[in-house]
């Protein structure tokens, strides 16, 4: 599964994306919030406050509810300031 | 309708132009430009906007077809460049085509409410002090969601 960051999140993470193999318990955004900020400090911190963190599944703007079963690339980005 | 993201520069006066020859139905066309700015008491050197791509294209392809459904429109557009622009560059066009003229100022400004939030572009701002991200503005929220109240859902 390929991971990517955004903005500051990626800023703070020093990198744009990564490759991961969540074991099975990983079945939401919110479970894979949980495993990446259990294997790593900064993004730990970087997502502290879960509120401030968006995600997308395959190019979709989703919840962190949201199953993550087959997908292949989950983002993660602060708030957008576009327009 | 068409949505694009690009690097390039655009012109604005010409994509009214190309859009604006398009339907006789139409009696009203509206274009909105947003452009990169710098404040007299806090100027900016540059604006950089970071863009995820995919999502963002799907993101404003949804957009557009609710506005066209909701406000009946005949065509609308959406361009939105990202990468490093500098003060007085455009950044946006949104430019919607109706019947009425009703249609088209309200069809414009409700794309540009959700796409303030919804789509995925993040600004940095670059001034002589170092660069910092532009922070979410509660009132960006706050357009957007009259869409979504009762008393002004049926415009």
């Amino acid at each position: 599964m390929k991971i990517l960051y955004f903005a500051w999140l990626r800023e703070r993470l020093n990198r744009g994306e990564e490759q991961v193999s969540p074991p099975d318990s990983v079945a939401t955004v919110a479970d894979l919030i949980d495993w990446l900020a259990g294997r790593d400090e900064a993004f730990a911190l970087a997502v502290a406050k879960r509120s401030l963190i968006r995600s997308a599944v395959d190019a979709k703007l989703v919840p962190h509810d949201t199953p993550i079963a087959g997908a292949s690339v989950v983002a993660f980005f602060p708030p957008m300031t576009g327009g | 309708m068409s949505v694009r993201v690009t690097t390039e520069a655009f012109d604005p006066g010409a994509e009214t132009n190309a859009f604006l020859a398009g339907d006789q139905g139409a009696g009203a066309a509206v274009t909105f430009s947003g452009l990169v700015r710098s404040r007299p008491d806090d100027p900016i050197t540059s604006l950089t906007l970071e863009c995820y791509p995919d999502l963002a294209i799907n993101q404003l392809s949804v957009l557009i077809d609710e506005a066209m459904a909701r406000f009946e429109l005949i065509a609308a557009t959406i361009i939105h460049r990202y990468g490093t622009m500098t003060p007085g560059e455009p950044i946006v066009q949104v430019m919607t085509l109706a019947p009425h003229r009703a249609a088209a100022f309200a069809g414009a400004q409700f794309l540009m409410d959700y796409l303030k939030t919804d789509a995925p572009f993040w600004k940095l701002e670059t001034s002589p002090a170092g660069s910092v991200w532009v922070a979410p503005r509660d009132d960006d929220d706050s357009a957007r969601a009259r869409w979504e109240e009762p008393a002004l859902a049926s415009i």
